[in-house]
């Protein structure tokens, strides 16, 4: 029974219906064109502040100097620009919320995991393009591929797999966010200490050591590492502890985790939000 | 006649704050059914529970035959809800709004153009179609989140204070469209503050106030249950006002209602456009000045005033829902 005029399997369902609504937020993407240019602008932002600014007062260690100080940065840019791809998404999902129009998606006879699906996937899709602009500003401060093409593409696959996880961290904590000038301190308020207590641009040899623990198997810590390694990069200061041995390993284990735990918290609190919240 | 939508025993609290205290009601198919009541009294949490978006505490309520917490999916294929904002993308077209919901209601991608086109059509917004919403006004917005809500062409719409906000003109092209989906035999369930608006459309009304159902019929039957002809009149002065009620007293038919800070006090009469002529010589033998003095039919807004003893656009502050409050109206109306 249904007004509904096909018949397709419950899968099929989410997939098309997470395309819809990708559509919608890519579409969008087209519409506000500044807010993609300065997703975009915020990274190069950084690589040119950290690598002719700060860049020369950050300790390397022997083998230091200002292009290996950039071979080193460029990995670490990477990992924390995935991180702060979450707070956009937690900007939209909650104003999404206040206006209304999550609750017509609910009251809609579509798959409950596609609105969120969507939006994630869009968010993936902008991720996908600031991490090309990365690239190629990292190419022209004189970071390189010094690893084999597989590990390379390794490193994209994992830079993307923690886009993706972490934008479900994000739409969960949007979907709990009063307004949108919430959420947008909300979502970046985290990141902060996660990807400047890490290794992203200092290495984690040179803060003190009750911090080291935390830094070490912090996941931006273990993301800029992994990227170092697969894209052969410098790694100053080897470290002995085990996140510090198995960076790979443990990156790929943290993003799945992430997408694990935050996917289906995420999809639960779509459908129980009472974003009217009137009487 | 079969009932599109059943409510019994339905209950919601928000942790201290009791949105509805056990509401029953029923909507017949093909009718429309108005939900009144202030802000605050439970119109938007019953039409939440209703369209699947909020589970209720206790209580049952089906929809087209559906139970609405168990049979979730059904109820959603069969409804179209228009809620308080316009729940439309501002960044997409009105055509590009409209497809995508009809893909999500799983129309295959020409169905959902061709239903997009229709309905932009209907709604008169052919012109604006390509547009983005940003540059709608607040009208278009409406009749565009209105023809979103029409996309799987439902046999239940539920309309949460469709006209809130609406300037006239743009309030009445709304009611043109609402008269219209009736006729074509879509049950509706719309809720509002505007008494006129329920008194317009709905062919059965349920008033609610602080999460009860504190009367339900038609609108005559609300109108008949306050009484018949009523003088309505303003004293120029506030000490008058018990003056004014005693001196009339003899011609009441029933139990006269004050306004203190509007000075108004309304009378029942039987006697018709008699008493309003006994009641100017009684009032000027009393020697107390009116503003203003007429005989009027009672309206929705009576029946608010006579049932919960506060009139409905106002009520912000905590007030005992009053049934006893039919002698003195609370202070502070505006009118």
């Amino acid at each position: 029974m249904s007004t509904t005029e096909q018949q397709r399997p419950v899968l099929g369902w989410l997939v098309s219906d997470t395309m819809a609504v990708a559509k919608r937020h890519v579409l969008k993407i087209t519409r506000i064109p500044e807010s993609l240019f300065f997703a975009l602008i915020q990274p190069v932002m950084f690589v040119l502040l950290f690598a002719f600014v700060f860049g020369g007062a950050i300790n390397l260690g022997s083998d230091g100097g200002p292009q290996a100080y950039r071979e080193f940065l460029i990995p670490g840019i990477f990992a924390q620009t995935v991180m702060f791809a979450v707070a956009s998404i937690t900007v939209g999902i909650t104003d999404d919320a206040n206006r209304g129009i999550m609750d017509r998606f609910r009251s809609l006879p579509m798959h409950p995991g596609a609105v969120l699906g969507g939006h994630t996937l869009a968010s993936l899709i902008e991720s996908s393009l600031v991490i090309v602009m990365l690239s190629i500003t990292g190419l022209a401060v004189g970071w390189r591929i010094r690893g084999g093409l597989t590990d390379a593409v390794l490193a994209y696959l994992l830079l993307l797999l923690f886009a993706y996880a972490l934008s479900w961290v994000g739409a969960w904590i949007g979907l709990h966010m009063p307004s949108p000038e919430v959420a947008g301190t909300a979502g970046l308020a985290w990141i902060f200490p996660l990807t400047f207590a890490s290794s992203v641009f200092t290495p984690i040899a040179t803060m003190p050591s009750w911090l080291q623990g935390f830094a070490q198997w912090n996941p931006v810590s273990c993301l800029a590492l992994a990227t170092r390694e697969l894209f052969g990069n410098p790694i100053p200061f080897p470290g002995e502890s085990f996140p510090e041995q198995h960076p790979v390993a443990l990156s790929f284990g943290y993003g799945f985790l992430l997408l694990a735990i935050f996917a289906p918290l995420a999809v639960r609190a779509f459908k129980t939000r009472n974003s009217g919240g009137k009487a | 006649m079969s009932s599109a939508i059943e409510v019994s025993g339905l209950t919601k609290h928000f942790g201290s704050v009791k949105a509805l205290n056990g509401i029953n009601f029923e909507v017949e198919q093909g009718s429309v059914l108005g939900l009144l009541g202030p802000n605050g009294s439970g119109k938007t949490t019953t039409v939440r529970i209703l369209a699947t978006l909020l589970k209720p505490d206790s209580g049952k309520a089906v929809v087209s035959g559906f139970d609405v917490v168990e049979q979730h999916d059904e109820v959603r294929a069969v409804i179209g809800l228009t809620g308080q904002y316009a729940a439309v993308d501002e960044y997409l077209t009105g055509r590009e709004n409209l497809e995508l919901f009809g893909r999500l209601f799983h129309l295959s991608k020409k169905n959902a153009a061709k239903r997009a086109d229709e309905l932009l059509e209907r709604f008169d917004l052919s012109d604006a179609a390509d547009r983005g919403i940003k540059g709608y006004s607040g009208g278009m917005r409406r009749r565009l989140d209105l023809a979103a809500s029409l996309i799987g062409q439902p046999s239940i719409l539920f309309l949460d204070e469709p006209t809130t906000g609406l300037d006239p003109r743009s309030r009445l092209g709304m009611w043109e469209v609402i008269n219209d989906l009736v006729k074509d035999g879509t049950t509706v369930l719309l809720t509002t503050q505007y008494l006129e608006e329920a008194d317009q459309l709905a062919s059965k009304i349920v008033v609610l106030d602080h999460g009860n159902v504190i009367a339900q019929g038609t609108s005559d039957e609300l109108k008949t249950s306050v009484g018949g002809d009523r003088i309505e009149l303003v004293v120029a002065k506030s000490q008058d006002l018990a003056n004014a009620v005693n001196s009339l007293t003899a011609i009441a038919s029933g139990e006269a209602v004050t306004d203190v800070v509007a000075r108004r006090i309304l009378v029942p009469v039987s006697g018709g456009s008699t008493s309003i002529v006994e009641a100017v010589r009684r009032l000027d033998e009393s020697k107390i000045e009116i503003e203003d003095i007429a005989l009027r039919r009672p309206t929705l807004d009576d029946v608010f005033l006579s049932l919960t003893g506060h009139i409905a656009e106002e009520v912000t502050e905590e007030v005992p829902a009053g049934r006893g409050g039919r002698r003195s109206a609370k202070s502070g109306g505006k009118k």
